[in-house]
Protein backbone atom coordinates (compact mmCIF):
# COMPACT_ATOMS: atom_id res chain seq x y z
CA UNK A 1 0.00 0.00 0.00
CA UNK A 2 1.25 3.47 -0.87
CA UNK A 3 1.27 6.36 1.54
CA UNK A 4 -1.98 8.33 1.32
CA UNK A 5 -0.20 11.63 1.53
CA UNK A 6 2.80 11.43 -0.81
CA UNK A 7 1.66 8.45 -2.92
CA UNK A 8 5.34 7.55 -3.30
CA UNK A 9 6.66 5.59 -0.38
CA UNK A 10 5.07 2.48 1.13
CA UNK A 11 2.67 3.17 3.98
CA UNK A 12 4.16 1.92 7.22
CA UNK A 13 2.13 3.81 9.81
CA UNK A 14 -1.46 2.70 10.10
CA UNK A 15 -3.99 4.00 12.49
CA UNK A 16 -7.63 4.57 12.94
CA UNK A 17 -9.08 7.72 14.33
CA UNK A 18 -12.39 7.30 16.09
CA UNK A 19 -14.32 10.43 16.89
CA UNK A 20 -17.89 10.10 18.05
CA UNK A 21 -18.35 6.79 16.29
CA UNK A 22 -16.84 7.96 13.01
CA UNK A 23 -13.78 5.99 11.99
CA UNK A 24 -11.13 7.39 9.71
CA UNK A 25 -8.26 5.26 8.51
CA UNK A 26 -4.81 6.63 7.89
CA UNK A 27 -2.01 4.96 5.98
CA UNK A 28 1.19 6.96 5.87
CA UNK A 29 4.87 6.40 5.28
CA UNK A 30 7.25 7.03 8.17
CA UNK A 31 8.39 10.30 6.74
CA UNK A 32 4.94 11.74 6.13
CA UNK A 33 3.72 10.56 9.50
CA UNK A 34 6.65 12.38 11.02
CA UNK A 35 6.38 15.50 8.92
CA UNK A 36 2.71 15.73 9.44
CA UNK A 37 3.45 15.43 13.13
CA UNK A 38 0.02 14.01 13.32
CA UNK A 39 -1.21 13.66 16.82
CA UNK A 40 -2.86 10.37 16.27
CA UNK A 41 -0.04 8.65 14.42
CA UNK A 42 1.95 9.39 17.53
CA UNK A 43 -0.87 8.07 19.62
CA UNK A 44 -0.58 4.72 17.92
CA UNK A 45 3.03 4.50 19.03
CA UNK A 46 2.65 6.15 22.39
CA UNK A 47 -0.10 3.80 23.50
CA UNK A 48 2.18 0.86 23.09
CA UNK A 49 3.81 -0.52 26.05
CA UNK A 50 7.49 -1.18 26.04
CA UNK A 51 9.16 1.84 24.53
CA UNK A 52 6.61 4.14 26.06
CA UNK A 53 7.70 7.54 24.92
CA UNK A 54 6.54 10.15 27.39
CA UNK A 55 7.27 12.97 25.01
CA UNK A 56 5.05 11.70 22.22
CA UNK A 57 2.53 10.68 24.72
CA UNK A 58 2.32 14.09 26.30
CA UNK A 59 1.91 15.64 22.91
CA UNK A 60 -1.01 13.36 22.32
CA UNK A 61 -2.66 14.14 25.59
CA UNK A 62 -2.14 17.85 25.50
CA UNK A 63 -3.53 17.71 21.98
CA UNK A 64 -6.65 16.05 23.26
CA UNK A 65 -6.88 18.41 26.17
CA UNK A 66 -6.42 21.49 24.09
CA UNK A 67 -9.21 20.29 21.86
CA UNK A 68 -11.37 20.41 24.94
CA UNK A 69 -10.47 24.00 25.59
CA UNK A 70 -11.12 25.07 22.04
CA UNK A 71 -13.66 27.86 21.41
CA UNK A 72 -17.21 26.92 22.20
CA UNK A 73 -16.24 24.96 25.27
CA UNK A 74 -17.46 27.02 28.19
CA UNK A 75 -15.92 26.39 31.60
CA UNK A 76 -14.14 28.34 34.29
CA UNK A 77 -10.72 29.61 33.20
CA UNK A 78 -8.17 26.81 33.18
CA UNK A 79 -5.68 28.76 35.23
CA UNK A 80 -7.87 28.65 38.31
CA UNK A 81 -8.49 24.94 38.33
CA UNK A 82 -6.39 22.95 40.79
CA UNK A 83 -6.60 19.64 42.59
CA UNK A 84 -7.70 20.54 46.11
CA UNK A 85 -5.76 17.59 47.47
CA UNK A 86 -2.30 17.67 45.88
CA UNK A 87 -2.48 21.20 44.46
CA UNK A 88 -1.67 20.14 40.89
CA UNK A 89 -2.87 22.89 38.51
CA UNK A 90 -4.99 21.60 35.66
CA UNK A 91 -2.73 23.52 33.29
CA UNK A 92 0.16 21.30 34.35
CA UNK A 93 -1.84 18.18 33.67
CA UNK A 94 -2.46 19.41 30.14
CA UNK A 95 1.32 19.69 29.69
CA UNK A 96 2.46 16.42 31.25
CA UNK A 97 -0.63 14.26 30.74
CA UNK A 98 -0.21 12.93 34.23
CA UNK A 99 -2.17 13.48 37.39
CA UNK A 100 -0.62 14.34 40.73
CA UNK A 101 -2.63 12.10 43.01
CA UNK A 102 -5.63 9.78 43.02
CA UNK A 103 -7.91 12.69 44.04
CA UNK A 104 -7.13 14.55 40.83
CA UNK A 105 -9.71 12.30 39.15
CA UNK A 106 -12.42 13.86 41.31
CA UNK A 107 -11.00 17.38 41.22
CA UNK A 108 -10.94 17.44 37.40
CA UNK A 109 -13.94 15.19 36.88
CA UNK A 110 -15.91 17.52 34.60
CA UNK A 111 -12.99 17.93 32.20
CA UNK A 112 -12.00 14.32 32.38
CA UNK A 113 -15.26 12.90 31.06
CA UNK A 114 -15.01 14.07 27.44
CA UNK A 115 -11.37 13.06 27.31
CA UNK A 116 -12.05 9.58 28.67
CA UNK A 117 -14.78 9.17 26.10
CA UNK A 118 -12.17 9.84 23.43
CA UNK A 119 -9.35 7.66 24.67
CA UNK A 120 -11.27 4.82 26.36
CA UNK A 121 -14.17 2.68 25.20
CA UNK A 122 -16.41 3.71 28.06
CA UNK A 123 -16.26 5.79 31.23
CA UNK A 124 -17.29 3.11 33.71
CA UNK A 125 -14.98 0.41 35.01
CA UNK A 126 -16.37 -3.10 34.59
CA UNK A 127 -13.33 -5.15 35.50
CA UNK A 128 -11.63 -6.36 38.64
CA UNK A 129 -12.49 -4.86 42.01
CA UNK A 130 -9.93 -4.91 44.83
CA UNK A 131 -10.54 -7.53 47.50
CA UNK A 132 -10.02 -4.99 50.24
CA UNK A 133 -12.29 -2.12 49.22
CA UNK A 134 -14.20 -4.61 47.16
CA UNK A 135 -17.19 -5.72 49.22
CA UNK A 136 -18.99 -2.38 49.13
CA UNK A 137 -18.07 -1.65 45.55
CA UNK A 138 -19.32 -5.02 44.40
CA UNK A 139 -22.66 -4.44 46.09
CA UNK A 140 -22.97 -0.99 44.53
CA UNK A 141 -22.18 -2.34 41.08
CA UNK A 142 -24.75 -5.08 41.55
CA UNK A 143 -27.27 -2.43 42.63
CA UNK A 144 -26.60 -0.40 39.48
CA UNK A 145 -27.15 -3.47 37.38
CA UNK A 146 -30.36 -4.41 39.16
CA UNK A 147 -31.76 -0.88 38.82
CA UNK A 148 -31.15 -0.97 35.09
CA UNK A 149 -32.81 -4.35 34.88
CA UNK A 150 -35.75 -3.05 36.93
CA UNK A 151 -36.29 -0.15 34.56
CA UNK A 152 -36.28 -2.52 31.65
CA UNK A 153 -38.68 -4.92 33.34
CA UNK A 154 -41.08 -2.06 34.09
CA UNK A 155 -40.95 -0.76 30.55
CA UNK A 156 -41.68 -4.26 29.25
CA UNK A 157 -44.52 -4.57 31.78
CA UNK A 158 -42.93 -7.65 33.36
CA UNK A 159 -44.30 -6.75 36.76
CA UNK A 160 -43.65 -10.02 38.58
CA UNK A 161 -40.00 -9.90 37.60
CA UNK A 162 -39.89 -6.20 38.56
CA UNK A 163 -41.24 -6.95 42.01
CA UNK A 164 -38.57 -9.57 42.59
CA UNK A 165 -35.90 -7.11 41.44
CA UNK A 166 -37.26 -4.41 43.76
CA UNK A 167 -37.02 -6.76 46.76
CA UNK A 168 -33.47 -7.67 45.85
CA UNK A 169 -32.58 -3.99 45.51
CA UNK A 170 -34.06 -3.21 48.95
CA UNK A 171 -32.10 -6.07 50.47
CA UNK A 172 -28.81 -4.85 49.01
CA UNK A 173 -29.54 -1.25 50.01
CA UNK A 174 -30.04 -2.37 53.60
CA UNK A 175 -26.82 -4.37 53.43
CA UNK A 176 -24.96 -1.23 52.35
CA UNK A 177 -26.37 0.83 55.22
CA UNK A 178 -25.24 -1.70 57.83
CA UNK B 1 21.10 -15.84 43.19
CA UNK B 2 22.49 -12.30 43.14
CA UNK B 3 21.44 -9.63 40.71
CA UNK B 4 24.95 -9.71 39.32
CA UNK B 5 24.28 -13.23 38.15
CA UNK B 6 20.92 -12.18 36.74
CA UNK B 7 22.65 -9.65 34.59
CA UNK B 8 25.54 -11.83 33.56
CA UNK B 9 23.23 -14.50 32.38
CA UNK B 10 22.48 -14.09 28.72
CA UNK B 11 18.87 -15.16 28.69
CA UNK B 12 16.08 -15.27 31.21
CA UNK B 13 15.15 -18.79 32.30
CA UNK B 14 11.71 -18.45 30.70
CA UNK B 15 13.36 -17.79 27.35
CA UNK B 16 14.84 -21.28 27.41
CA UNK B 17 11.42 -22.83 27.81
CA UNK B 18 9.00 -23.12 24.95
CA UNK B 19 5.30 -22.38 24.81
CA UNK B 20 2.25 -22.90 22.63
CA UNK B 21 2.64 -21.49 19.09
CA UNK B 22 6.15 -20.36 19.90
CA UNK B 23 7.20 -20.63 16.28
CA UNK B 24 5.23 -17.40 15.80
CA UNK B 25 4.52 -15.93 19.22
CA UNK B 26 7.78 -15.24 21.02
CA UNK B 27 6.38 -13.89 24.28
CA UNK B 28 3.16 -12.97 26.01
CA UNK B 29 3.22 -10.20 28.54
CA UNK B 30 0.77 -8.58 30.91
CA UNK B 31 1.47 -5.48 32.90
CA UNK B 32 -0.90 -3.96 35.44
CA UNK B 33 -0.60 -0.51 37.00
CA UNK B 34 -1.44 0.01 40.65
CA UNK B 35 -1.11 2.96 43.02
CA UNK B 36 -1.21 3.29 46.78
CA UNK B 37 -4.16 5.06 48.29
CA UNK B 38 -3.42 8.45 49.85
CA UNK B 39 0.06 8.84 48.35
CA UNK B 40 0.76 11.31 45.52
CA UNK B 41 1.70 9.67 42.20
CA UNK B 42 5.46 9.35 41.56
CA UNK B 43 5.49 12.59 39.55
CA UNK B 44 4.67 14.62 42.69
CA UNK B 45 6.24 12.34 45.26
CA UNK B 46 8.60 13.83 47.82
CA UNK B 47 11.71 11.83 48.72
CA UNK B 48 10.00 10.63 51.85
CA UNK B 49 6.88 9.53 49.96
CA UNK B 50 9.00 7.63 47.47
CA UNK B 51 10.96 5.88 50.20
CA UNK B 52 7.74 5.07 51.97
CA UNK B 53 6.40 3.41 48.81
CA UNK B 54 9.56 1.31 48.42
CA UNK B 55 9.45 0.29 52.09
CA UNK B 56 5.81 -0.68 51.88
CA UNK B 57 6.50 -2.75 48.77
CA UNK B 58 9.41 -4.42 50.59
CA UNK B 59 7.08 -5.31 53.46
CA UNK B 60 4.44 -6.62 51.05
CA UNK B 61 7.06 -8.81 49.32
CA UNK B 62 7.72 -10.41 52.70
CA UNK B 63 4.07 -11.15 53.38
CA UNK B 64 3.05 -14.82 53.51
CA UNK B 65 0.89 -14.36 50.39
CA UNK B 66 3.82 -13.04 48.34
CA UNK B 67 6.32 -15.54 49.76
CA UNK B 68 4.09 -18.28 48.44
CA UNK B 69 4.72 -16.89 44.96
CA UNK B 70 8.50 -17.19 45.22
CA UNK B 71 11.64 -15.27 46.12
CA UNK B 72 11.79 -11.68 45.01
CA UNK B 73 14.81 -9.44 45.10
CA UNK B 74 14.09 -5.73 45.43
CA UNK B 75 16.76 -3.36 44.10
CA UNK B 76 16.82 0.40 43.87
CA UNK B 77 17.83 1.66 40.44
CA UNK B 78 20.28 4.07 42.03
CA UNK B 79 22.21 1.02 43.26
CA UNK B 80 22.62 -0.25 39.71
CA UNK B 81 25.06 1.08 37.12
CA UNK B 82 23.53 2.68 34.01
CA UNK B 83 24.79 -0.34 32.03
CA UNK B 84 23.06 -2.82 34.36
CA UNK B 85 19.86 -0.83 34.08
CA UNK B 86 20.14 -0.87 30.29
CA UNK B 87 20.58 -4.65 30.35
CA UNK B 88 17.35 -4.98 32.34
CA UNK B 89 15.61 -2.85 29.71
CA UNK B 90 16.97 -5.06 26.92
CA UNK B 91 15.65 -8.11 28.73
CA UNK B 92 12.21 -6.40 28.88
CA UNK B 93 12.25 -6.59 32.67
CA UNK B 94 12.02 -2.85 33.28
CA UNK B 95 11.00 0.10 31.12
CA UNK B 96 13.36 2.63 29.63
CA UNK B 97 11.60 5.25 31.73
CA UNK B 98 12.41 3.47 34.95
CA UNK B 99 16.02 2.97 33.89
CA UNK B 100 16.64 6.51 32.73
CA UNK B 101 14.13 8.87 34.33
CA UNK B 102 12.78 7.58 37.61
CA UNK B 103 14.36 9.43 40.53
CA UNK B 104 13.33 6.85 43.07
CA UNK B 105 12.83 3.82 40.90
CA UNK B 106 13.20 0.29 42.14
CA UNK B 107 12.47 -3.14 40.75
CA UNK B 108 11.51 -6.41 42.37
CA UNK B 109 12.43 -9.47 40.32
CA UNK B 110 11.43 -13.02 40.91
CA UNK B 111 14.31 -15.44 40.44
CA UNK B 112 12.97 -16.85 37.19
CA UNK B 113 12.38 -13.32 35.82
CA UNK B 114 8.81 -14.20 34.89
CA UNK B 115 7.51 -11.64 37.38
CA UNK B 116 8.94 -8.17 37.75
CA UNK B 117 7.47 -5.31 39.72
CA UNK B 118 8.57 -1.79 38.87
CA UNK B 119 8.27 0.67 41.73
CA UNK B 120 7.94 4.45 41.38
CA UNK B 121 7.86 4.47 37.62
CA UNK B 122 4.91 6.46 36.25
CA UNK B 123 2.73 4.63 38.77
CA UNK B 124 3.69 3.38 42.22
CA UNK B 125 3.68 -0.21 41.01
CA UNK B 126 3.72 -1.88 37.65
CA UNK B 127 3.33 -5.63 37.95
CA UNK B 128 4.63 -7.47 34.90
CA UNK B 129 4.41 -11.13 33.96
CA UNK B 130 6.15 -12.40 30.85
CA UNK B 131 5.92 -15.93 29.47
CA UNK B 132 7.19 -17.62 26.31
CA UNK B 133 4.73 -18.50 23.56
CA UNK B 134 1.06 -17.70 23.33
CA UNK B 135 0.22 -17.65 27.02
CA UNK B 136 -1.35 -14.24 27.49
CA UNK B 137 -4.25 -15.64 29.50
CA UNK B 138 -1.84 -17.41 31.84
CA UNK B 139 0.23 -14.22 32.14
CA UNK B 140 -2.92 -12.33 33.14
CA UNK B 141 -3.89 -14.94 35.72
CA UNK B 142 -0.42 -14.80 37.21
CA UNK B 143 -0.41 -10.99 37.33
CA UNK B 144 -3.84 -11.16 38.91
CA UNK B 145 -2.50 -13.49 41.61
CA UNK B 146 0.44 -11.17 42.31
CA UNK B 147 -2.01 -8.26 42.55
CA UNK B 148 -4.15 -10.13 45.09
CA UNK B 149 -1.08 -11.15 47.09
CA UNK B 150 0.27 -7.59 47.23
CA UNK B 151 -3.15 -6.39 48.25
CA UNK B 152 -2.90 -8.44 51.43
CA UNK B 153 -0.54 -5.68 52.60
CA UNK B 154 -1.29 -2.67 50.40
CA UNK B 155 -4.42 -0.63 49.78
CA UNK B 156 -4.86 0.41 46.18
CA UNK B 157 -6.22 3.73 44.97
CA UNK B 158 -9.57 2.67 43.57
CA UNK B 159 -12.54 4.68 42.34
CA UNK B 160 -15.99 3.18 42.35
CA UNK B 161 -16.81 4.29 38.84
CA UNK B 162 -13.38 4.66 37.22
CA UNK B 163 -11.69 1.61 38.71
CA UNK B 164 -7.98 1.50 39.53
CA UNK B 165 -6.58 5.02 39.43
CA UNK B 166 -3.38 5.59 37.51
CA UNK B 167 -1.13 8.58 36.98
CA UNK B 168 -2.17 8.69 33.37
CA UNK B 169 -5.83 8.46 32.29
CA UNK B 170 -4.90 6.16 29.39
CA UNK B 171 -4.32 3.38 31.96
CA UNK B 172 -7.23 4.05 34.30
CA UNK B 173 -9.83 1.35 34.97
CA UNK B 174 -8.21 -2.05 34.72
CA UNK B 175 -4.68 -0.63 34.48
CA UNK B 176 -3.91 -3.56 32.20
CA UNK B 177 -1.67 -3.64 29.16
CA UNK B 178 -1.50 -7.09 27.60
CA UNK B 179 0.82 -7.65 24.70
CA UNK B 180 2.03 -10.40 22.46
CA UNK B 181 5.30 -10.32 20.55
CA UNK B 182 4.93 -11.95 17.15
CA UNK B 183 7.39 -12.97 14.44
CA UNK B 184 5.55 -12.47 11.15
CA UNK B 185 8.05 -12.87 8.29
CA UNK B 186 5.53 -14.68 6.07
CA UNK B 187 3.09 -11.80 6.15
CA UNK B 188 5.83 -9.23 5.59
CA UNK B 189 7.48 -11.05 2.66
CA UNK B 190 4.13 -11.70 1.00
CA UNK B 191 3.12 -8.06 1.44
CA UNK B 192 -0.01 -8.77 3.44
CA UNK B 193 1.13 -7.23 6.68
CA UNK B 194 -0.13 -3.67 6.23
CA UNK B 195 -3.62 -4.74 5.39
CA UNK B 196 -3.80 -7.01 8.42
CA UNK B 197 -2.32 -4.50 10.79
CA UNK B 198 -4.76 -1.80 9.83
CA UNK B 199 -7.57 -4.31 10.40
CA UNK B 200 -6.16 -5.02 13.85
CA UNK B 201 -6.15 -1.34 14.74
CA UNK B 202 -9.90 -1.27 14.06
CA UNK B 203 -10.67 -3.52 16.96
CA UNK B 204 -9.09 -1.53 19.76
CA UNK B 205 -5.62 -3.01 19.52
CA UNK B 206 -2.29 -1.36 18.81
CA UNK B 207 0.42 -2.90 16.68
CA UNK B 208 3.90 -1.64 16.37
CA UNK B 209 7.28 -2.85 15.28
CA UNK B 210 9.25 -4.04 18.26
CA UNK B 211 12.56 -2.63 17.16
CA UNK B 212 13.43 0.35 15.06
CA UNK B 213 12.04 3.84 14.86
CA UNK B 214 8.34 4.45 14.65
CA UNK B 215 6.44 1.59 13.15
CA UNK B 216 9.27 0.15 11.08
CA UNK B 217 9.49 -3.44 12.15
CA UNK B 218 13.08 -4.57 12.03
CA UNK B 219 13.31 -8.35 12.23
CA UNK B 220 9.63 -8.72 11.32
CA UNK B 221 8.77 -8.53 15.00
CA UNK B 222 5.50 -6.95 16.01
CA UNK B 223 3.95 -6.21 19.32
CA UNK B 224 0.17 -6.41 19.49
CA UNK B 225 -1.45 -4.91 22.60
CA UNK B 226 -4.72 -3.58 23.92
CA UNK B 227 -5.34 0.13 23.70
CA UNK B 228 -8.35 0.61 25.94
CA UNK B 229 -8.17 -0.01 29.70
CA UNK B 230 -11.53 1.36 30.86
CA UNK B 231 -14.99 -0.01 30.07
CA UNK B 232 -13.90 -3.54 29.24
CA UNK B 233 -13.12 -6.20 31.82
CA UNK B 234 -9.68 -7.80 31.99
CA UNK B 235 -11.13 -11.03 30.60
CA UNK B 236 -12.70 -9.19 27.67
CA UNK B 237 -9.44 -7.43 26.94
CA UNK B 238 -7.49 -10.70 27.03
CA UNK B 239 -10.10 -12.50 24.92
CA UNK B 240 -10.14 -9.77 22.30
CA UNK B 241 -6.36 -9.81 22.07
CA UNK B 242 -6.23 -13.61 21.99
CA UNK B 243 -8.83 -13.81 19.24
CA UNK B 244 -6.93 -11.41 17.03
CA UNK B 245 -3.55 -13.01 17.69
CA UNK B 246 -4.87 -16.47 16.81
CA UNK B 247 -6.14 -15.10 13.50
CA UNK B 248 -2.79 -13.49 12.80
CA UNK B 249 -1.11 -16.82 13.55
CA UNK B 250 -3.36 -18.58 11.00
CA UNK B 251 -2.62 -15.94 8.37
CA UNK B 252 1.10 -16.21 9.05
CA UNK B 253 1.07 -20.00 8.71
CA UNK B 254 -0.91 -19.77 5.48
CA UNK B 255 1.48 -17.14 4.13
CA UNK B 256 4.52 -19.32 4.89
CA UNK B 257 2.95 -22.29 3.16
CA UNK B 258 2.02 -20.23 0.12
CA UNK B 259 5.54 -18.79 -0.12
CA UNK B 260 7.06 -22.26 -0.07
CA UNK B 261 4.69 -23.48 -2.76
CA UNK B 262 5.05 -20.45 -4.99
CA UNK B 263 8.80 -20.13 -4.95
CA UNK B 264 10.75 -22.51 -2.80
CA UNK B 265 14.13 -21.64 -4.35
CA UNK B 266 13.72 -17.93 -3.66
CA UNK B 267 12.80 -18.56 -0.07
CA UNK B 268 15.60 -21.09 0.45
CA UNK B 269 18.08 -18.71 -1.11
CA UNK B 270 17.00 -15.87 1.12
CA UNK B 271 17.18 -17.98 4.26
CA UNK B 272 20.50 -19.67 3.46
CA UNK B 273 22.11 -16.43 2.32
CA UNK B 274 21.23 -14.86 5.66
CA UNK B 275 22.52 -17.92 7.46
CA UNK B 276 25.82 -17.67 5.58
CA UNK B 277 26.19 -14.02 6.49
CA UNK B 278 25.48 -14.62 10.16
CA UNK B 279 27.92 -17.53 10.20
CA UNK B 280 30.81 -15.71 8.51
CA UNK B 281 30.40 -11.92 8.57
CA UNK B 282 32.93 -9.86 10.52
CA UNK B 283 30.71 -6.83 11.12
CA UNK B 284 27.02 -6.77 11.88
CA UNK B 285 24.93 -3.74 12.76
CA UNK B 286 21.76 -4.20 14.82
CA UNK B 287 19.37 -3.71 11.98
CA UNK B 288 20.95 -6.25 9.66
CA UNK B 289 21.31 -8.65 12.57
CA UNK B 290 17.57 -8.52 13.20
CA UNK B 291 16.74 -9.09 9.55
CA UNK B 292 19.17 -12.01 9.13
CA UNK B 293 18.06 -13.61 12.39
CA UNK B 294 14.47 -13.35 11.24
CA UNK B 295 15.33 -15.13 7.97
CA UNK B 296 17.24 -17.87 9.79
CA UNK B 297 14.45 -18.40 12.28
CA UNK B 298 12.01 -18.73 9.39
CA UNK B 299 14.38 -21.25 7.80
CA UNK B 300 14.46 -23.26 11.03
CA UNK B 301 10.65 -23.19 11.31
CA UNK B 302 10.28 -24.37 7.71
CA UNK B 303 12.85 -27.15 8.05
CA UNK B 304 15.28 -25.54 5.60
CA UNK B 305 17.94 -25.11 8.29
CA UNK B 306 18.44 -28.00 10.67
CA UNK B 307 20.47 -28.46 13.80
CA UNK B 308 20.20 -24.86 14.93
CA UNK B 309 18.13 -24.19 18.01
CA UNK B 310 14.91 -22.33 17.30
CA UNK B 311 15.67 -20.30 20.41
CA UNK B 312 18.48 -18.62 18.56
CA UNK B 313 16.34 -15.68 17.46
CA UNK B 314 15.09 -14.97 20.95
CA UNK B 315 18.53 -15.39 22.53
CA UNK B 316 20.45 -13.34 20.03
CA UNK B 317 17.79 -10.62 19.96
CA UNK B 318 18.70 -9.88 23.54
CA UNK B 319 22.40 -10.71 23.47
CA UNK B 320 23.21 -8.53 20.48
CA UNK B 321 21.68 -5.38 22.00
CA UNK B 322 24.20 -2.65 22.86
CA UNK B 323 24.13 -2.90 26.67
CA UNK B 324 24.18 -6.66 26.64
CA UNK B 325 27.17 -6.79 24.32
CA UNK B 326 29.08 -4.44 26.57
CA UNK B 327 28.13 -6.48 29.61
CA UNK B 328 29.14 -9.70 27.88
CA UNK B 329 32.52 -8.42 26.76
CA UNK B 330 33.01 -6.54 30.02
CA UNK B 331 33.90 -3.20 28.49
CA UNK B 332 32.49 -0.05 27.00
CA UNK B 333 32.30 -0.32 23.20
CA UNK B 334 31.85 2.30 20.49
CA UNK B 335 29.16 1.56 17.88
CA UNK B 336 31.86 0.39 15.40
CA UNK B 337 33.43 -1.89 17.99
CA UNK B 338 30.00 -3.21 18.83
CA UNK B 339 29.41 -4.23 15.21
CA UNK B 340 32.62 -6.27 15.25
CA UNK B 341 31.86 -7.88 18.61
CA UNK B 342 28.27 -8.54 17.62
CA UNK B 343 29.43 -10.47 14.55
CA UNK B 344 31.86 -12.43 16.72
CA UNK B 345 29.20 -13.25 19.28
CA UNK B 346 26.79 -14.48 16.62
CA UNK B 347 29.46 -16.73 15.06
CA UNK B 348 30.27 -18.08 18.50
CA UNK B 349 26.62 -18.80 19.24
CA UNK B 350 26.09 -20.57 15.91
CA UNK B 351 29.09 -22.78 16.58
CA UNK B 352 27.37 -24.02 19.76
CA UNK B 353 24.82 -25.81 17.64
CA UNK B 354 25.67 -28.57 15.24
CA UNK B 355 24.48 -26.65 12.27
CA UNK B 356 23.57 -28.09 8.94
CA UNK B 357 21.85 -26.59 5.97
CA UNK B 358 19.47 -28.80 4.08
CA UNK B 359 20.16 -29.65 0.48
ZN1 LIG C 1 4.27 9.62 2.44
ZN1 LIG D 1 -4.38 15.68 43.00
Amino acid sequence: MLCQRCQQRPATVHFTQVIGGDKTEYHLCDQCAQEKGDLLSKAAQAFSFNSWNPFQFNQLLSGLLNMESSPGFSSPPLTQLRCDHCGLPYSQFTKTGRFGCPHCYDSFEARLEPMLRRIQSNTTHTGKVPLRAGGQVKVKKELQRLRRELQQAVSLEQFEHAARLRDEIRRLEQQLEE
Amino acid sequence: MSLGEFLQRATSPWMREGGPQDDIVLTSRVRIARNLEGVPFPQLETDSHANQVIERVATALNSPAMRKLGDFELVRCSNLTPLDRAVLVEKHLISRDLAEEARHGAVALRQDEVISIMVNEEDHLRIQCILPGMRVDEAWRLANTVDDALESELTWAFHERLGYLTACPTNVGTGIRASVMMHLPGLVISGQINRLLSAVSQVGLTVRGLYGEGSEAAGNLFQVSNQVTLGESEQEIIQNLTGVVLQLIDHERAARKALLQANREALEDRVCRSFGILAYARRMDSKETLQRLSDVRLGIDLGIIKGVSSRILQELLVMTQPAFLQKYFGQELSPEERDVRRAALIRERLRLDDMEVRG
